[in-house]
């Protein structure tokens, strides 16, 4: 019964669903994860919570993490000796947050006090966007604002080379 | 009219669906500790003994025995 009333549904009707459906089925693949050599979003237009650091011209390393992520907890001292080592020489690191709860988030930094800048992505607008793949996940910015890799997870030492030997080579003159 | 059915049905599939995904930016309650089903060493040890008695001859999870429920 309900199958006969539909098969007997006007053609607009059934024409604006399937334009409906193609319409949904673009904006997906529009949305997806950015790949290598396309440009990072702009950060200033997802209303984060945070100042974003001036990044003109810079290496950028973007990080997603959360306060109940065991795998950034460990991506952090890493992290943190990224800056030190090689803020003076352009490289910026960015950590977003997508913590819904800002106490959890508040607590773990006063807990592990970090030297780069910390955003939160409250709204989970920009994790959205990036459709993130995994958390942790990490963009690397060239200097021109183009994702040179995306890393996700964090494994360690091996992890820690990589990211080490890849802000080098784009730290090049 | 059957083609134009299974056209409709095609559109409309994907769009009545509740499936729904938990992201990976959204896994902050399944991350929890009380998520954890051994998160209590007693109440394991006893639903591990529950287990292996309620499954007979099974011999429950990596525990020797007959499943009398008597070791």
């Amino acid at each position: 019964m309900v199958l006969n009333s539909l098969a007997t549904l006007p053609r607009r009707m059934a024409t604006a669903l399937a334009t409906f459906a193609a319409l949904l089925g673009t904006m997906a693949a529009l949305a997806g994860t950015p790949k290598a050599g396309e440009a990072f979003p702009n950060l200033a237009d997802y209303s984060l919570e945070g100042a974003v650091p001036d990044l003109a011209g810079k290496v950028v390393i973007v990080d997603f993490w959360a306060s109940w992520c065991g795998p950034c907890k460990e991506s952090f001292p890493t992290f943190k000796e990224l800056q030190e080592k090689y803020g003076s020489q352009g490289l910026v690191v960015v950590a977003i947050s997508v913590d819904e709860d800002k106490g959890a988030m508040d607590m773990f930094l006063k807990k592990h006090p970090v030297p780069f800048a910390v955003m939160r992505d409250a709204k989970q607008k920009l994790a959205e966007r990036l459709d993130l793949p995994t958390v942790p996940v990490t963009f690397i910015l060239d200097r021109t604002g183009k994702i040179h890799q995306m890393h996700k997870s964090y494994e360690g030492d091996s992890t820690r080379k990589e990211f080490i030997a890849i802000v080098e080579k784009l730290l090049k003159p | 009219m059957k083609t134009r059915l299974f056209l409709l049905c095609l559109v409309a599939a994907p769009l009545l669906t509740g499936c729904q995904n938990v992201k990976p930016w959204q896994r902050a309650m399944l991350a929890d500790p009380v998520m954890r089903a051994d998160r209590d060493p007693a109440g394991q040890a006893l639903a591990e003994h529950v287990y292996f008695s309620r499954e007979a001859a099974s011999g429950g999870r990596g525990v020797g025995g007959g499943g009398c429920g008597c070791n």
